[in-house]
């Protein structure tokens, strides 16, 4: 590139501002073993520099309040209508106040086959310290993604979780706020040895805007299922990253219900990297109003005979904008992929917008790959049917939105985690229907 | 029980009439069955009556027990006892056959003030009217009408006016697409439920159906309007004439 050409002088521009911002951050000093791994993530950040419009990556979402110095407030929201999510699963509940881990809130740690510290206070272990930033390290190619690198090198807190057996209680992660002018940066780190087993729940208001970056090592045969609800609150400015490498014969699940918020990014970056792993990632997103919503995906086959979905389904009112990116890379290696990507819209006005990017990338000749992405109004033919039946408008066009969700839902394994999140979808389509 | 009298309706985005002077009267307990040629107008009588988007009444009058039918929303028609069997059944993904009908049935009970059906009975209810129409678990476990073959909705729509005991039966073309043991299975559903309370409109293209329904009364239908009105031998006419010579006779 010629150092006078334009790109080359917008570029150098941007690592100038982003060097100028970087300065202006001190990085947290606990604990004292990931230092060099945030300096690290700095000096990526550095070099690629923080987000803009112009980027490919970021054309249907505009990054400007994420990197923005500071957060505008965001009222502080009180859910008072519905019971506590998961209220009657046994679960394992570590809670986050304003971004800080809260163990007064929070259950004892303890439980066969699973070790769990907070980021803050954690000892230095070989396999912390080698997870780290190491796949937000990985995933910053093809594609670079700075704010999980801002993640890594600013993340205060978070949960660190090492599972040696089949944990059937699931970790229930609880975000609460208090503080209408909270800013919150959380890195989570998970690592599931051979065989080993956890559900991983996350729900509940961050902050007035978020980062949260998962890194997941899943040794070969580990299942891990996540599942993420993004409660109500609608001023939310949030960015979520989920970056998962998966051994032999490896699942991974991962599911998203997000309701409100003004601007959502959620991108996940996975690797099949042994044979036989299935990766499944899916979410449902509803918006009403000033709601801006991204779920950008990538799933690289990297190995033979795996199997990937992608399931993301979107209802829009009253100008709410949704984003979809998806890729599937099918490396040379990775025969016998199979492969599905569906992403979908459900526009309930004219006013609603649904923007995706669906991409395959096969470098392998023995694959099963499909995909499709679709937008749209509820069928007038479905509902006068089912109005002919005697259902009233509202509760027929409910049931519809619910059907045209149940793909996605169909992705959680757990039938008691469905109900609830059925309960809140018709929740929020009651609250939602005029 | 349903009175329909000098019925004019237009679709609402075309200039094009398609009810053109329609008037008709069906008693309770009596089965009355319409006959006419493609493109006489039969199935969008049926849809006018049930309330669907598309068409605009430009004349006349469409009353169930003396209740103006034509101003009610579809679902309040539904509640006040009229059922249109549909000729084309939609498929619904994601909505669970059995889910959609205790919902409709609950819906009506409410509109009409009274209590609900318990899940219990419900299941219990619906099993037994399955059983009679042959239709199995697996199918009431489906969504609406998704993978069902063509027989098999046709068997769906009759389940689902056994469950809801409506007062005033439309059936659309409902032998279109049957074979001949699902027609019996289907009339002998139909049949089940005639009696002195609830009446019939069974709109058909052949006579076949009306040998396994027995009608009381048979119009021919054309352009819009009933041209001729008889007992259960004008479809007999029908079917070894045709149309032509009635619609000859009658100027149509």
């Amino acid at each position: 590139m010629n150092a006078h050409s334009p790109r080359a002088q917008r570029l150098a521009a941007r690592r100038a501002a982003t060097q100028a911002r970087i300065d202006t951050l001190s990085p947290p000093a606990a604990p004292a073993w990931a230092a060099p791994l945030r300096a690290a993530a700095f000096a990526r950040l550095a070099d690629m520099g923080l987000p803009e419009k112009r980027d490919e990556y970021w054309r249907y979402t505009d990054p400007a309040r994420l990197t923005a110095a500071s957060p505008p407030e965001a009222d502080v929201f009180r859910v008072t209508d519905e019971p506590a999510m998961y209220e009657g699963v046994d679960r394992l509940k570590l809670v986050f106040t304003d971004g800080v881990f809260d163990a007064d809130a929070s259950d004892p740690v303890a439980g066969e086959g699973i070790e769990i510290s907070r980021l803050a206070e954690a000892a230095e272990t070989p396999w912390s310290r080698d997870l780290y930033g190491a796949l937000e390290a990985r995933a910053q190619a093809p594609v670079p993604r700075p704010m999980a690198a801002l993640n890594t090198a600013m993340a205060t807190d978070g949960v660190l979780i090492r599972v040696t057996g089949v944990v059937s209680r699931p970790v229930s992660v609880i975000y609460r706020r208090t503080d209408p002018a909270a800013e919150a940066t959380l890195h989570h780190l998970l690592r599931l040895e051979e065989g080993a087993e956890l559900t991983l729940l996350e729900n509940g208001p961050v902050a007035a805007r978020s980062s949260i970056v998962i890194e997941a090592d899943l040794a070969d045969r580990a299942v891990l299922h996540h599942i993420r609800t993004m409660g109500r609150d609608h001023q939310r400015i949030a960015v979520t990253h989920l970056f998962a490498r998966l051994g032999a014969d490896a699942r991974l699940k991962s599911f998203t219900l997000s309701m409100n918020g003004a601007l959502v990014r959620n991108e996940a970056m996975l690797w099949l990297d042994g044979k036989g792993g299935v990766a499944h990632v899916a979410g449902a997103a509803l918006g009403d109003g000033a709601f801006h919503h991204d779920d950008t995906v990538f799933i690289a086959h990297r190995a033979p005979g795996c199997e990937s979905r992608q399931v993301f389904k979107k209802v829009l009112r009253t100008n709410a904008i949704g984003v979809f990116q998806g890729k599937i890379l099918v490396e040379r290696a990775a025969q016998l992929t199979d492969g599905y990507q569906i992403s979908q819209s459900l526009l309930l006005d004219e006013r609603s917008q649904f923007l995706a990017k669906p991409e395959l990338e096969i470098y392998a000749d023995d694959v099963k790959c499909s995909h499709g992405s679709t937008s749209g109004e509820i069928d007038a033919d479905h509902l006068f049917y089912l109005r002919a039946r005697g259902v009233p408008e509202d509760e027929a066009k409910l049931l519809l939105v619910l059907a045209f969700l149940a793909e996605a839902l169909d992705e959680i394994e757990r039938g008691e985690l469905v109900e609830d999140m059925q309960q809140r979808l018709r929740g929020w389509l009651e609250r939602h229907s005029h | 029980m349903l009175e329909i009298n000098n019925l004019h309706v237009k679709l609402e985005d075309e200039d094009k009439q398609i009810l053109k002077g329609l008037t008709l009267s069906v008693e309770a307990g009596s089965v009355h069955a319409i006959m006419g040629p493609n493109g006489s107008g039969k199935s969008t009588l049926s849809y006018v009556l049930s309330g669907r988007d598309g068409y605009q009444v430009t004349d006349g009058t469409a009353t169930l027990d003396g209740e103006d039918l034509l101003s009610m929303e579809p679902e309040d028609r539904a509640a006040a006892g009229l059922f249109l069997a549909f000729q084309y059944p939609v498929e619904i993904p994601g909505v669970g056959n059995m889910t959609f009908l205790r919902t409709a049935l609950n819906a009506q009970r409410k509109a009409r003030g009274e209590p609900e059906v318990s899940a219990g009975d419900f299941l219990k209810l619906v099993r037994a009217k399955a059983r009679d129409l042959k239709i199995d678990a697996d199918m009431l476990k489906r969504p609406v009408n998704v993978g069902f073959s063509g027989g098999e909705k046709k068997r769906n729509e009759i389940l689902q006016m056994a469950m809801l005991q409506p007062r005033m039966c439309i059936l659309d073309e409902t032998d279109s697409g049957l074979d001949v043991d699902a027609m019996k299975l289907v009339s002998d559903g139909v049949n089940a439920l005639r009696d002195a309370g609830r009446a019939f409109l069974v709109i058909t293209h052949y006579q076949r159906l009306l040998d396994h329904i027995r009608p009381d009364v048979v119009h021919i239908m054309a352009a819009g309007r009933i041209v001729k009105t008889g007992g259960p031998d004008l479809a007999l006419e029908v079917e070894q004439n045709g149309y032509a010579d009635i619609l000859a006779e009658v100027g149509a």
